[in-house]
């Protein structure tokens, strides 16, 4: 049976983070990655600009062949894995071929959920988290009048901009009363919204789907207040969920993602699992969270490499704060940690709906909770150092308000010389 | 893994003056909005100045947050060069950087980040108090360290010389086509000449006496020459060799243009003997034949400033140099080198002896970087052609007492001897200046007659590798 020491189960963000931190304290110990595609490592975030034709699909690959080659690794694209056997540390691919392991990485990422609605089954409709779904939906584009995209979260938000700039009427349906639910507060999602509706996109909140069914050149979506929209083209982007199927029969403890400690390990010796599939320790909570975001999948993939290669520098994970970065018709939108404000915290918030800025900033203790900013220039790198660090702005708190960027950037400076 | 160039920050000489950002946006924005910068100098509640720039990282987390390929550390550069092409404009990168080193430039309406202007950096040209520095140095591992050390291994130096550091790095520099020629001194007292019949260096090596080192070096080149053969004649001398009984010879060879080499290791003393003083043994130090006690405190006269006589021989290159700062000493090393091909070429470097000065053994570099910000020791250079020039400012020196206060060598003197070095100090800065002033002044080098444009500087010369 073919060996090999490191197995990492998966080509994105997380795997490829890992594969880096293990060749930086082992160069020699072999190493496998498997990849579901047929093609090079590449992020599913890029897909909305494939779509839009933005991003060539030849350019979108995060890693060439000569890479794999360089770093003396395995790239086995277009197979993924269907069994696995802890005790033994055997895993069984889909061409039924099996490799023994001494070590194995989860990161076999997400896929799109697909909500239970009545007639789904039975119409075309397009999904956006493979660089296949984007060729599919890109193909789709010339012909398509009216777009229906279900769902109005980060794929879907971006989704419905490209359809409507290719020249389609697009209706975004969400079941939530605003858009980005989790990304943003209801304030921030409506300054988002606005610039959609100014393009014409027509967004339906607090809409829940009753039915599908087909219509003549499309498909017709029946919603919970009697009203119907109709479209030639349907995107479901109701949100993803972890790919663990292929666990059920293992003793590798599950929740709604694979449960890991602080250094990506799972319940099992020698098996770790980071990115999107990881249900990891929560900055803000005591219950394990999903963080389906790409710096939280390169910061656990890094970990879980530095763990399986007996890294010393090792730090355990301090646990996933909310990160996101969001760019919509030239306008920028940053959040940075917790929109929960805990009790007795302080939160300040500004907006200008004219030139659709927006800041929010909420300090608990005099540390940082969480910062939300609109057209508003701020360093979200400096200000994740800030929350995860627990920096204390006491002293600089009326600065901090008036200038996050600035002072963040003086904070950061002095620490990190 | 090559090294690569930097750009420093010294927050103590910055002024805030903002240049450094207008010269940024400038070049790189077409704009002169400081805003449009990809630096920001910026200062805290107490007026101290902290920079915001790209810090070119080794593992740089903005590439692996890149969805879109759109970063990647060019290995030859080390710098993280950016793809407007590939970017999407997701801002994951300005996530995963702790440093705010890549940022939204809404201008432009996408991140921007520092290139380091293709190894020219705009910023550093503006930056007049000279905070922000292009070090180099990444030439010296990468150019320099791969070239062939061409001394043996175990060379018996006393522990913490930089002697040794000078020697091998001056002759992995000027390559295997050398002739050298170790005078007596620390320099052959290490093993540099070999015993037994093996030398310490894999090129050729003789022991001149003291008195005659450059004239031997001088016959030697000259053979080489005739028989048609392009090789170096380097002398590896000490400042007793050079300034007191072999100064008679040096000086002729100077005078005569002699296509030579002659780099003088000053210790300020005949170290290797046992301490005794030499010319170039400063007022005041202790040393075996100026010992401390009732009636003697110490050497009695002043230092000779032995390579400002050399400019006096107006040789086609002299420089003086300091282990402190290696960066120098490589760029007078490529031109002495160069000057040597067509005249005579002296470089002096500065060697504090851990032996004979008194001080701990690990902090050689240390004292010899106080030695020159103390105005202690000059860095500068001269051809016939520039002139002599300053390569370190000796305006806002450090207080002589942090360089003597480090050397044991000095541990007895007396205020008055200490405001005696002092006034030699003011009175060496104020002589290099005045030449520094009198070369500038002058008419330029073709309209002089008699000084030939042969030993004029070309430039450093290309690599030998």
């Amino acid at each position: 049976m073919e060996q090999t020491h490191y197995l990492i189960a998966g080509a994105s963000h997380a795997a490829l983070a890992a594969m880096h931190a293990i060749r930086l304290v082992d160069a020699d110990g072999s190493l496998t990655v498997i990849g579901r595609d047929r093609e090079l490592p590449y992020s599913p975030t890029l897909l909305p600009y494939v779509v839009s034709g933005r991003t060539d699909p030849q350019r979108a690959f995060l890693r060439d062949h000569e890479y794999f080659t360089r770093a003396r690794a395995a790239y086995r694209c277009g197979h993924a894995l269907v069994r696995i056997d802890p005790a033994n540390r055997v895993a069984e691919l889909d061409d039924g071929s099996r490799l023994r392991f001494d070590k194995l990485l989860l990161a076999t990422g997400a896929r799109p959920v697909i909500p239970p609605i009545p007639g789904l089954d039975a119409v075309p409709y397009h999904v956006l988290r493979t660089l296949e779904d984007a060729l599919r939906l890109r193909a789709q584009l010339p012909q398509t009048r009216r777009a229906i995209v279900l769902g109005a979260g980060l794929v879907g938000m971006h989704a419905a901009e490209n359809l409507s700039k290719g020249g389609a009427r697009v209706t975004i349906v969400e079941q939530q009363q605003q858009v980005l639910p989790g990304y943003f507060d209801a304030q921030a999602a409506r300054i988002i919204a606005r610039a959609f509706e100014r393009a014409d996109v027509t967004i339906r909140t607090g809409a829940r789907a009753l039915a599908i069914e087909a219509a003549a050149g499309g498909v017709t979506l029946r919603l919970a207040d009697g009203s119907a929209v109709s479209g030639d083209l349907l995107l479901i982007s109701a949100g993803v969920t972890p790919v663990i199927d292929f666990l059920a029969d293992t003793p590798i403890q599950c929740d709604r993602g694979v449960v890991v400690d602080a250094t990506m390990q799972t319940s099992v010796e020698r098996i770790w699992a980071a990115g999107d599939v990881a249900q990891a320790a929560s900055f803000y909570g005591a219950h394990p969270v999903l963080n389906g975001i790409l710096p939280n999948a390169v910061e656990q993939g890094r970990i879980a490499g530095m763990a399986m290669a007996g890294d010393r520098a090792l730090e355990g994970f301090r646990g996933a704060v909310p990160l996101n970065t969001y760019s919509y018709y030239g306008q920028h939108a940053v959040s940075v940690g917790s929109g929960a404000a805990p009790p007795g915290a302080e939160v300040v918030e500004s907006s200008d709906a004219e030139s659709a800025r927006y800041l929010k900033i909420i300090l608990d203790e005099g540390r940082l909770h969480g910062i939300f900013a609109i057209n508003t220039p701020i360093d979200p790198g400096v200000m994740w150092q800030m929350v995860r660090r627990r920096l204390d702005l006491s002293a600089v708190r009326d600065r901090f308000l008036a200038q996050p960027r600035t002072m963040g950037r003086l904070l950061m400076s002095s620490l990190l010389r | 893994m090559p090294a690569y160039n930097t750009i420093a920050f010294h927050a103590d000489r910055c002024d805030g003056c903002g240049k450094c950002m207008i010269a940024c946006a400038q070049a790189k924005s077409a704009s002169d909005s400081p805003r449009r910068a990809r630096l920001e100098v910026l200062a805290d509640d107490a007026g101290r100045f902290e920079l915001t720039m790209c810090r070119q990282c080794a593992d740089p987390e903005c590439v692996q947050s890149c969805p879109a390929a759109a970063l990647a550390k060019n290995a030859a550069t080390g710098v993280i060069e950016w793809d407007h092409d590939k970017c999407i404009d997701c801002l994951l990168c300005t996530v995963g950087c702790s440093f705010a080193g890549i940022a939204l430039d809404e201008a432009a309406g996408h991140v921007v980040k520092c290139d380091q202007c293709g190894g020219d950096p705009a910023c550093v040209r503006a930056c007049k108090p000279g905070a922000l520095e292009y070090l180099t140095m990444a030439r010296i591992y990468d150019e320099a360290g791969s070239l062939e050390d061409l001394f043996v291994q175990g060379l018996s130096a006393c522990q913490g010389c930089n002697t040794e550091l000078i020697m091998r790095h001056t002759l992995r520099r000027v390559g295997p086509d050398t002739v050298v020629a170790a005078p007596p001194g620390c320099v052959p007292g290490m093993g540099a000449v070999g015993y037994n019949g093996l030398t310490g260096t894999k090129v050729p090596v003789f022991h001149p006496l003291l008195t005659n080192t450059a004239p031997m070096l001088a016959g030697l080149k000259r053979v080489y020459k005739r028989k048609g053969r392009q090789v170096t004649a380097l002398a590896l001398a000490g400042d007793g060799g050079a300034a007191d009984v072999g100064f008679q010879s040096l000086s002729g060879a100077a005078e005569r243009g002699e296509e030579i080499l002659f780099l003088v290791i000053d210790n300020e003393g005949y170290m290797n003997t046992g301490m005794q003083r030499s010319s170039c043994t400063p007022y005041g130090a202790w040393t075996t034949t100026t010992p401390v006690g009732r009636e003697s405190h110490g050497k009695s006269q002043d230092a000779k400033n032995l390579p400002l006589l050399m400019v006096g021989h107006r040789c086609a290159y002299v420089a003086t140099a300091s282990t402190a700062f290696m960066a120098d000493f490589y760029l007078k090393l490529d031109r002495a080198l160069q000057a040597s091909k067509t005249g005579f070429a002296y470089l002096h470097v500065y060697s504090p002896c851990t032996t004979g000065w008194r001080f701990p053994s690990k902090k050689n570099i240390e004292v010899a970087r106080k030695a020159v910000e103390s105005n202690f020791v000059l860095l500068w250079e001269y051809t016939p052609a520039a002139g002599l020039r300053l390569t370190r400012s000796v305006d806002d020196p450090v207080p002589l007492s942090e360089y003597l206060v480090a050397l044991g060598k000095y541990r007895h003197l007396t205020p008055e001897q200490v405001a005696h070095l002092e006034q030699h100090i003011a009175e060496n800065v104020a002589a290099i200046k005045r030449h520094a002033l009198a070369e500038a002044a002058a008419p330029p080098a073709s309209t002089r007659p008699g000084i030939s444009s042969a030993g004029a500087l070309q430039g450093p010369p290309a690599s030998q590798a």
